[in-house]
């Protein structure tokens, strides 16, 4: 069946693309302004952003925690949600209840609580992102990588596949590598990304811990360079976008998974 | 010593008792049947023999090796499941390989095992097709294929054709039983279905509340139920209540002259089990042969094909006879007839102070 849609509709979509794209043009067009003079049109805030050593250092700093987040949340979500699924599925509802708490205590209550917690641990956690930073962003993503990788588990028929790989000679570990992970994989990486997303973008935690990551770079660019802020903030937006599209692109191999694995039925 | 053992298995769940002091013995080779209705504790016993779940007291033996506190990847125990249990991300071959890899067997006897096994159920052009593009009786033979794949001990099947088409059922049960002839792998069948269970096996074992009420030949099954609940569940069956009385059996007016009465004690209840094709209808006004004889009218007629059921009722009768289609054309719903119950076809059971249990029939399955 084609979708006909009224006209009306059509104004509607406008107005709403509108409403996205205008600041979007308006930040791009700022952009485009020279920081010296203040007169269009001119790439040189761009210039400045990448000629800038502290955008790539905190980006890479960023990326990396990043990546480390996803690791240690995967390495410590993955085999507690299968567990969970597979042997004590009362407690999934206590799951479901704790991953909501992230979202319901603030940033800043959060980053008070862990630095207290954490007072006198060894310098190479406390005073480093890779160890303080990480085991808060780990919390943060705590919801999202929750129900994702929740939805992937339901999505299995997870007691079946345990138990034909067990039968087969499979240990647990080689059950969950080459069994169970794959099978879940699109949800597991759905969860990824919302965490990348979130470490990329995360401000409170990271500034008031003192770590210099990109968020903290981006302010200060704010504050100080007008042109080139408008710049970075485009940018930063064009890699949240990638990685939202990115998600979209998973989101729909999902799709077809799903549809196969009920399909099989 | 067999070569599969169950020793007196126990396993409650709270305060169901799934299992019940279960006992089995099975030679190398053969094939037996757990049939019984849903929780009799059929598919706890194949559970427990897989090593998915521990039983509470007793013990597995296979091959004189006691494998009660073996884990289920250590046990060598092949498993088709009842719901679809193929790994999605792998094909069929992959699915078979599985197990190979697993104990590291190297490339070129992996391959060759692979398609030796899919070319045994059939599926030789399949092996590069992933499970969603097979349909479920294809998932049930690469399911079988990669449970054969690692010569298991004993070949565990849950149900495997329960979410099949009849039709496919009826042909897949036929070539697991030509597979376990030919490998001759001693195996155990999980199973309702008691049509499955009786044309497939060497020996069909009937559970009910987590004992076993018997354990026979199908052949014996059929023919010499030993309780109430087995004539109940296997094949449908008359069940006449009477007294034993002048060296027959008392049911309502009727003096049924029945061999199995012979020696029993006066008075005693019993149980008359007649089979619905052993009963001989003919009308009522024709010539009456001696004795036997229930009077009734045909209440209803249910065609099953070559034969036709008629319901009978009359005054302190109720029983149903099976009688060939052509027959039933002159018997119409209505007429006065008369069923002669066979001295020699019908079994006696003592009927004792017990409730028989309502068979129900079993809800589709649906993954668990």
């Amino acid at each position: 069946m084609k979708l006909r849609m009224a006209p009306s509709s059509y104004v509607w979509l406008l107005l709403g693309g509108l409403y996205f794209f205008i600041p979007l043009l308006a930040t791009f067009l700022f952009s485009l302004d020279s920081n010296t003079t203040g007169k269009c049109c001119t790439l040189s805030s761009y210039g400045w952003v990448i000629h800038n050593p502290d955008f790539w250092h905190t980006l890479k700093t960023s990326l990396l925690l990043a990546l480390e987040t996803i690791a240690v949340s995967l390495v410590i979500f993955v085999p507690t949600i299968y567990w969970v699924h597979l042997k004590v599925p009362r407690l999934r509802p206590v799951l479901a209840f704790m991953a909501l708490v992230p979202f319901v205590v603030p940033p800043i209550v959060l980053v008070v609580g862990l630095l207290s917690v954490y007072k006198g641990s060894p310098s190479w956690f406390y005073a480093q992102p890779w160890g303080f930073l990480v085991a808060a962003y780990v919390i943060l993503a705590f919801p999202y990588m929750f129900f994702s990788l929740d939805a992937g588990f339901r999505a299995i028929d997870v007691h079946t596949l345990t138990e034909a790989s067990q039968s087969l000679g499979a240990s647990w570990s080689r059950t969950l590598l080459t069994v169970i992970l794959p099978n879940i994989r699109a949800a597991a990486l759905a969860g990824s990304f919302l965490a990348l997303a979130i470490v990329m973008g995360e401000f409170t935690i990271a500034s008031l811990a003192q770590f210099h990551t990109f968020p903290i770079f981006l302010q200060y660019v704010n504050e100080s360079q007008a042109y080139p802020a408008a710049a970075l903030t485009l940018m930063s937006f064009g890699i949240t976008w990638a990685a939202m599209l990115s998600l979209l692109f998973v989101g729909r191999k999902r799709g077809q998974r799903a549809a196969f694995v009920t399909g099989a039925r | 010593m067999a070569y599969l053992e169950l020793q007196d298995l126990h396993r409650d769940f709270g305060t169901v008792k799934a299992l019940d002091g279960v006992e089995v013995k099975l030679e190398q080779g053969e094939f037996l049947s757990l049939l019984g209705p849903s929780g009799c504790g059929k598919t706890t016993a194949l559970r427990l023999v897989a090593g998915f779940d521990r039983p509470d007291k007793g013990a597995i033996v296979v091959d004189g090796r006691d494998l009660t506190h073996v884990p289920p990847n250590k046990r060598d125990m092949g498993m088709v499941f009842q719901a679809y249990s193929l790994f999605p991300n792998l094909t069929a071959a992959q699915n078979v390989e599985f197990g190979l890899k697993i104990r590291g067997r190297n490339r070129v006897e992996r391959a060759k095992r692979v398609e030796e096994l899919l070319e045994l159920v059939g599926l030789g052009h399949a092996g590069d097709r992933y499970p969603h593009q097979l349909s479920g009786g294809m998932q049930q033979r690469v399911a079988l294929a990669r449970a054969l794949a690692i010569e298991p001990r004993v070949l565990l099947l849950d149900e495997p054709l329960s979410a099949l088409d009849a039709k496919v059922r009826v042909q897949l049960r036929e070539e697991i039983r030509r597979i376990q002839l030919e490998l001759g792998i001693t195996t155990l069948y999980v199973t309702h279905d008691q049509e499955e269970a009786l044309s497939v096996s060497d020996h069909v074992a009937v559970m009910y509340g987590g004992k076993i009420e018997q354990m026979g030949s199908p052949g014996e099954m059929y023919s010499a139920p030993a309780t109430p609940f087995v004539a109940e569940f296997i094949g449908t069956m008359n069940r006449l209540e009477g007294t034993v009385a002048d060296g027959g059996v008392r049911y309502g007016e009727t003096l049924l002259r029945i061999d199995a009465a012979l020696g029993r004690r006066s008075g005693e209840r019993v149980l008359v089990l007649v089979r619905p094709e052993t009963v001989e209808v003919g009308t009522a006004n024709g010539s009456s042969p001696d004795g036997n004889v229930l009077r009734g009218e045909v209440i209803t007629q249910t065609f099953l094909g070559p034969v036709t059921r008629l319901k009978i009722v009359g005054t302190g009768v109720d029983l149903i006879a099976d009688v060939p289609t052509q027959k039933a054309l002159s018997l119409p719903v209505g007429t006065k007839v008369a069923a002669t119950v066979p001295a020699d076809g019908a079994r006696l059971l003592e009927l004792r102070d017990e409730r028989l249990p309502e068979i129900a029939e079993e809800p589709a399955p649906a993954g668990r």
